[in-house]
């Protein structure tokens, strides 16, 4: 690691200010399970980093007519364990609860995770974030790629093949979760759907913030109240591992048949990703395990695997197809152990 | 006189009784101090330079501006200008400065110039490895032609296992802290007592002449070798003269990613398999050609295949080496066999099933072909193993038939190991006051040694375990050899057994005139001296010793130094057996239970053997479903070179196990017999025969990861 | 290099500005963790350190430590190098196989990938403050009996997560370890000995035996 002032902020505007305008200059230090791998491996060099340990306003989870509001420092454990969270999102506590190390949970934050970088080892071991050659040339398309992206990646071009790492971001996006951003400009909301991008050159940037954003809170509107939820993940291990595929789904249910859906799968592409023709489809059907099995065909149709990751397209289908089964299910009062057990088997 | 044989069951008081170790509770309060935990006054931090790239030729190295950084107060160059690097990871030099921070900063300031030079780094068969294939002799034993004619039923298939890493949570590495014309060095090392010499020789290119018998090394607990930490490396030698350099201690433990690159690797072993047998199983014929890497150097073994089955008449097989660009490799516990092991009962496995023969018939059928004086043992292990696990009841023909996504099946594996002892001398001391200490040039890497030396040295006097003292972890005590090939147990149970026995000769032959008894009548036993054929007549042990006067009792013992030694034996054999679930829809293994029946001669402490074999089971477990090192052709990178994409198991991810030992009349007077290396052989070969029996196909090479069982399903053309 | 130097000044504002603008915040506003580190940033007078070393305080198993650090130094490197507290080892040193874990108000964290000065206001306890030297923790104890290590190597990071975790679970099952402790690796295999250690600490902390 590089040496670096270290800045610790008590108010959003004062940590807004102690960022620069400039990528990369400084970094913004939440939970630091991410950042520190990466300034160990001088991935990332800031001269600045911005603590935001000190900000109250950061914390918290609230619950009010309008919605839920969760702070950005919330901790992925306090998240999973909140009453809110769990009596009414079950998708988001099951995300944030099964990332399978209690003191990455104890010490990872929502605003850390939706802004974790991409874990493909092409950028880790330095090649940057499109993971290039000397002569600018995709190291993915015909190195080991196993890992990587089977949708929205641009197909032997240059550009981004890895994806997003985010535990969460599927399940908020089904939610319809707002990003409460705060800049020197004052505030924006970004849904979160349309916070994640895909950058077509080294310099930018997997997501739309700001050198000097920080994302503040998220707020998901009470309108998702009363959705059946669910996440399932496809992980190897079940020590601390990453997810090779997960799908979040969000149903709003008429009777036995669905009237909305909405279908975000991660970790199969450079950003989280709907499954939109799968959403259209289940529109006024019964959840069954035919319908969902066909629901996860749509979701993969248009796939296109690299040549080592054609297995993480199964991989989706059944994330898919197990997520929604889960979603309907009769679910057991929510008990932190029986949560787990449940989630292993989806 | 007090006899060294082993004593026998009746009359044993510790031997294969159940002891924590004795070390554990400096270890479980966080207070033992590892080399990576050692601090010295004014010790300085030391960090390797290593290279980027696979293949290069280092044109220039320029430190100038480094020697000025803040805090660097030494240079050591390892691999000069003008030489070649040979793998990512290939050290180059290492640098001693005030703190590790200012250290890593200087390692990354030096100023080297490369030119690269073209790598080859993947695992490939040796028709796509161009000249880095190096075919070795052809092995021909019979007529494998006709041996294939006769065969009523041939399978074929190409079977494997890749480039794998030791991982040890203690990185390699060590603190050197010279003293006038002494060296001392805290290592994290498997042999204690051998690396002196090299430290000596190694420096004599810097200019540096320290005998060896000046250079100490000092490792009182280390944390893990596996058999990648025999040596002093170039890092070793580096620390002792960057420490002479800066007239300062040294440590320097090599960072994550360096011992993932460099400080160690398995090597990898393909092979296409053909193998016949008759309709009723009897083996006939068998062929393979085999290939693998040991990465840079000439590491990497000559497998002897078909494994076990070595007897099978007719056989043909052929091995090409094959050199790459990566780490080299190094001693992996039990060498080779986990690989041949994969190979060959894969093989064996598929032509069962091809029979339509239960693997277990299959398997007793052919112990005809095993060595003669193993057959009987595998026979009554392989019987035992099924009533652990219920082989006749669970076991099915390929492919579970049950509803559902998750497939069960059953798998089995038979492996062998030498074991025996490694040269050792033991001293033991009895004091006036009682006190007893003994002292051995050896080591525990966690295997319990520290331990087991106790419990032979306590039962030979008839104390009880903490009455003995032990030193181990120093070369200044009698030198034992390195912790390797499972000869630990042997080495130090055979010396100590000897010298504790002399001792207690000698104790004898002063306490005889008090007891009224020749010393030939008396015993040691239950913390007395006393008359064998009357027990009532006794001394303690304390007032035994007082009749020493001044003069302790100073005894040595060795484990006889060339061949065999009557305390200890060599070759040991075990099966295991794995039930797994698969989730055919994601290609997810878990494994349900395995068991290991294991024979290891007399077991010293029942409780750390276990914890010997379920440990190997879990090393299994992580080898066969998740390890691999993975290499980038393009930029001649490790690409995992890290403990997040270089995956060990964690606690959720190994089933439940049952060990059972074949232990009593016919293996207990073989004296002990080394259990690191023989139960992590077999559990990749039972997993994969478990996942094929599961799913009806078989997932060629491990490990077993979700894309190759998806694949391994695809091409069968679906679900179990 | 001049051009690197403009860029910086444009990207970062300048410190002396921000330093007026953070002193108008006033810590009266925040309470708990934040405001011990407040506190103890205030003993700074300043919200920034650095890149050169720092003093800092950390409150270690019950006792105040003085030191001086760099801002990038964390707290592992900080334990085991400036305070001779070595138990927590440094294994994969980027937060993945829990060797460094020690317990932080209560949960469990890796020291790897927390800076020191982070841990400024908070109470850490190290394995080291499990129990005093040549006492042994029931779980270390439970450790020990059940022959949960080998090397020893990830052991102590092992103790402390088993330390959070029994905290929070008084009871659990051998199945709710096998999740709980998903977050430390070990390379000996010694699961099935911590799997039993900790059922076996639960009966021992609440018998106090």
């Amino acid at each position: 690691m590089n040496s670096f002032e270290y800045a610790i902020a008590t108010t959003i505007q004062e940590a807004v200010e102690m960022l620069s305008t400039h990528r990369g200059e400084t970094e913004i230090l939440a939970g630091g399970t991410d950042l520190l791998s990466l300034m160990k491996n001088f991935v990332v060099t800031p001269k600045r980093v911005v603590s935001l340990k000190g900000i109250r306003e950061l914390r918290g989870i609230t619950a009010s007519p309008e919605g839920l509001r969760i702070g950005s420092m919330v901790t992925l454990e306090e998240l999973h364990e909140h009453p809110a969270v769990h009596g009414e999102y079950h998708s988001l506590a099951h995300a944030a609860g099964s990332v399978p190390s209690l003191q990455i949970r104890n010490m990872g934050t929502v605003g850390g995770d939706l802004c974790q970088r991409p874990r493909c080892w092409y950028f880790r071991n330095g090649f940057g974030l499109l993971a290039t050659d000397e002569k600018d040339q995709p190291l993915v398309p015909a190195g080991d790629n196993r890992y990587h992206a089977i949708f929205g990646h641009p197909g032997g071009r240059p550009g981004a093949y890895y994806v997003h790492a985010s535990s969460l971001a599927p399940a908020l996006i089904t939610l319809g979760a707002l990003l409460k951003i705060s800049g020197p400009r004052g505030n924006r909301d970004v849904p979160i759907a349309k916070f994640f991008i895909r950058p077509t050159k080294a310099s930018e940037h997997e997501n739309v913030l700001l050198a000097n954003e920080i994302i503040t809170e998220i707020f998901i509107p009470a309108e998702s109240k009363g959705l059946r939820t669910a996440t399932y993940e496809v992980r190897q291990k079940e020590a601390l591992d990453w997810p090779l595929a997960t799908a979040s789904v969000a149903l709003r249910m008429t009777g036995n048949k669905v009237k909305t859906a909405q279908i975000v799968l991660g970790h199969v592409a450079p950003v989280p990703w709907p499954a939109l023709d799968a959403e259209r489809d289940l529109v006024g059907q019964p959840i069954t395990e035919i319908i969902a099995s066909r629901a996860g065909e749509s979701a993969v149709r248009g796939a296109r695997p690299l040549n080592g990751n054609k297995y993480k397209v199964q991989l989706a289908r059944v994330a898919v197809k197990r997520a929604l089964l889960a979603a309907v299910a009769e679910r057991k009062p929510m008990a932190f152990a029986q949560d787990k057990e449940g989630m292993r088997h989806g | 006189m007090a006899s060294e044989k082993w004593p026998e069951a009746g009359k044993r008081s510790l031997i294969g009784k159940r002891f924590t170790r004795l070390d554990g509770p400096w270890k479980s309060s966080g207070r033992a101090k590892y080399t990576y935990d050692v601090k010295r006054d004014g010790m300085l931090h030391g960090k390797l330079v290593f290279s980027p790239y696979a293949h290069a030729k280092i044109v220039s190295i320029d430190t100038s501006g480094v020697e000025k950084m803040p805090g660097v107060k030494a240079i050591h160059v390892i691999t000069g200008a003008g030489k070649e690097v040979q793998y990512q990871g290939h050290e180059i030099l290492a640098i001693a400065a005030e703190t590790e921070e200012q250290a890593r900063d200087a390692a990354r300031a030096v100023k080297i110039e490369f030119e690269q030079l073209p790598h080859f780094v993947v695992d490939a068969p040796p028709e796509k490895a161009g000249e880095r294939a190096r075919p070795l002799a052809e092995q021909t034993t019979g007529n494998p032609d006709e041996g294939f004619k006769a065969a009523e039923v041939i399978s074929e298939g190409t079977y494997g296992s890749p480039v794998i890493t030791h991982c040890c949570l203690e990185s390699h590495g060590q603190v050197a802290e010279w003293e006038g014309d002494n060296l001392r060095v805290w290592a994290s090392t498997q042999n204690v007592s051998g690396i002196s010499n090299e430290i000596s020789e190694g420096l004599k290119n810097s200019g540096v002449e320290v005998p060896a018998s000046n250079v100490q090394i000092l490792t009182p607990v280390m944390g893990g070798g596996f058999g990648s930490k025999f040596g002093a490396d170039t890092w070793g030698v580096a620390c002792a003269a960057l420490a002479k350099k800066a007239g300062r201690p040294v440590k320097m433990m090599l960072e994550r990613d360096q011992e993932l690159m460099a400080a160690g690797s398995r090597p990898s072993i393909y092979a296409k398999v053909r193998v016949g047998a008759k309709k009723d199983g009897t083996l006939t014929a068998w062929w393979s050609e085999s290939w693998g890497t040991g990465g840079f150097g000439p590491g990497g073994g000559n497998p002897i295949l078909p494994y076990i089955f070595t007897r099978v008449p007719n056989r043909r097989s052929h091995h090409t080496r094959v050199e790459t660009n990566t780490g080299p490799a190094r001693a992996w516990r039990a060498p080779n066999h986990p690989q041949m092991c994969v190979i060959t009962m894969s093989a064996m496995e598929d032509l069962a099933a091809k029979l339509e023969m239960d693997p277990l018939d299959f398997f007793l059928k052919n112990l005809e072909f095993v060595v003669p004086e193993r057959a009987e043992a595998y026979r009554q292990e392989l019987l035992k193993g099924a009533e652990m696990i219920d082989w006749k009841k669970k076991w099915h023909p390929r492919g579970d038939k049950t509803p559902g996504p998750v497939k069960r099946g059953l798998g089995l594996s038979l492996h062998t190991w030498g074991g025996g002892g490694h040269p050792s001398n033991c001293n033991c001391t009895i004091r006036p006051d009682g006190s007893v200490e003994v002292f051995l040039g050896s080591q525990d890497l966690g295997t319990g040694t520290r331990t087991v030396i106790a419990i032979v040295a306590a039962e030979t006097l008839g104390l009880p375990l903490n009455a003995v003292k032990v030193n181990i972890g120093d070369s200044k005590y009698p030198p034992s050899g390195a912790s390797g090939g499972s000869t630990t147990v042997g080495g130090v149970s055979a010396s100590t057994r000897r010298a504790t026995t002399k001792a207690l000769n000698e104790l004898l032959e002063r306490v005889a005139p008090t007891l009224g008894a020749e010393p030939d009548k008396l015993e040691a036993k239950d913390g007395t001296i006393r008359v064998i054929d009357d027990p009532s007549k006794n001394i303690p042990w304390k007032q035994a010793c007082a009749k020493l006067g001044a003069t302790p009792i100073n005894a040595s013992g060795q484990r006889v130094p060339r061949g065999a030694d009557e305390l200890i034996s060599s070759g040991v054999g075990g099966i295991q057996m794995a039930e797994v679930s698969v989730d055919t829809e994601t290609g997810i293994v878990k494994i349900e239970k395995m068991v290991a029946v294991q024979d290891c001669g007399l077991i010293i402490n029942q409780k750390t053997a276990e914890s010997q074999v379920f440990g190997a089971l879990i090393m299994g477990v992580t080898y066969a479903l998740y390890e691999e090192k993975l290499m980038d052709e393009a930029t001649g990178r490790v690409l995992n070179a890290d403990m997040e994409f270089y995956k060990l198991a964690g606690i959720g991810d190994v089933g439940n196990f049952a060990v059972h030992f074949m232990s009593g009349p016919g293996y207990d007077e073989r004296g002990p017999i080394g259990l690191g290396e023989p139960p992590v052989v077999s559990p990749g070969a039972a997993i994969s025969n478990a996942v094929a029996n599961a799913i009806g196909a078989r997932v060629p090479t491990i490990p077993i990861t979700p894309d190759k069982v998806l694949a391994a399903l695809e091409q069968k053309g679906g679900a179990a | 290099m001049s051009k690197r130097k403009s860029d910086e000044q444009k990207g970062i504002s300048r410190r002396s500005f921000l330093k007026t603008t953070g002193a108008a915040v006033s810590a009266g506003v925040v309470s708990g963790a934040a405001a011990d580190l407040l506190k103890a940033q205030a003993a700074a007078q300043s919200k920034f350190a650095g890149p050169g070393e720092v003093p800092i305080s950390l409150r270690i198993n019950g006792a105040a430590r003085s030191l001086s650090v760099e801002p990038r130094m964390t707290l592992l490197d900080a334990l085991r190098d400036r305070l001779d507290l070595t138990g927590a080892k440094k294994v994969c040193d980027r937060g993945t196989c829990g060797a460094c874990t020690v317990v932080l108000d209560g949960k469990a964290v890796y020291s790897c990938t927390m800076l020191a000065i982070e841990g400024q206001g908070h109470e850490i306890l190290t394995i080291e403050g499990l129990a005093p030297e040549g006492e042994l923790h029931p779980i270390s104890a439970a450790f020990v009996e059940n022959d949960a290590q080998q090397c020893g190597f990830c052991t102590p990071g092992f103790v402390m997560a088993c330390k959070a975790f029994l905290d929070k679970n008084p009871n659990p099952t051998e199945e709710q370890v096998k999740h709980g402790l998903g977050g430390n690796l070990c390379r000996c295999g010694t699961y099935i000995g911590v799997r039993a250690a900790v059922v076996d600490a639960a009966a021992r902390m609440k018998g106090g035996r």
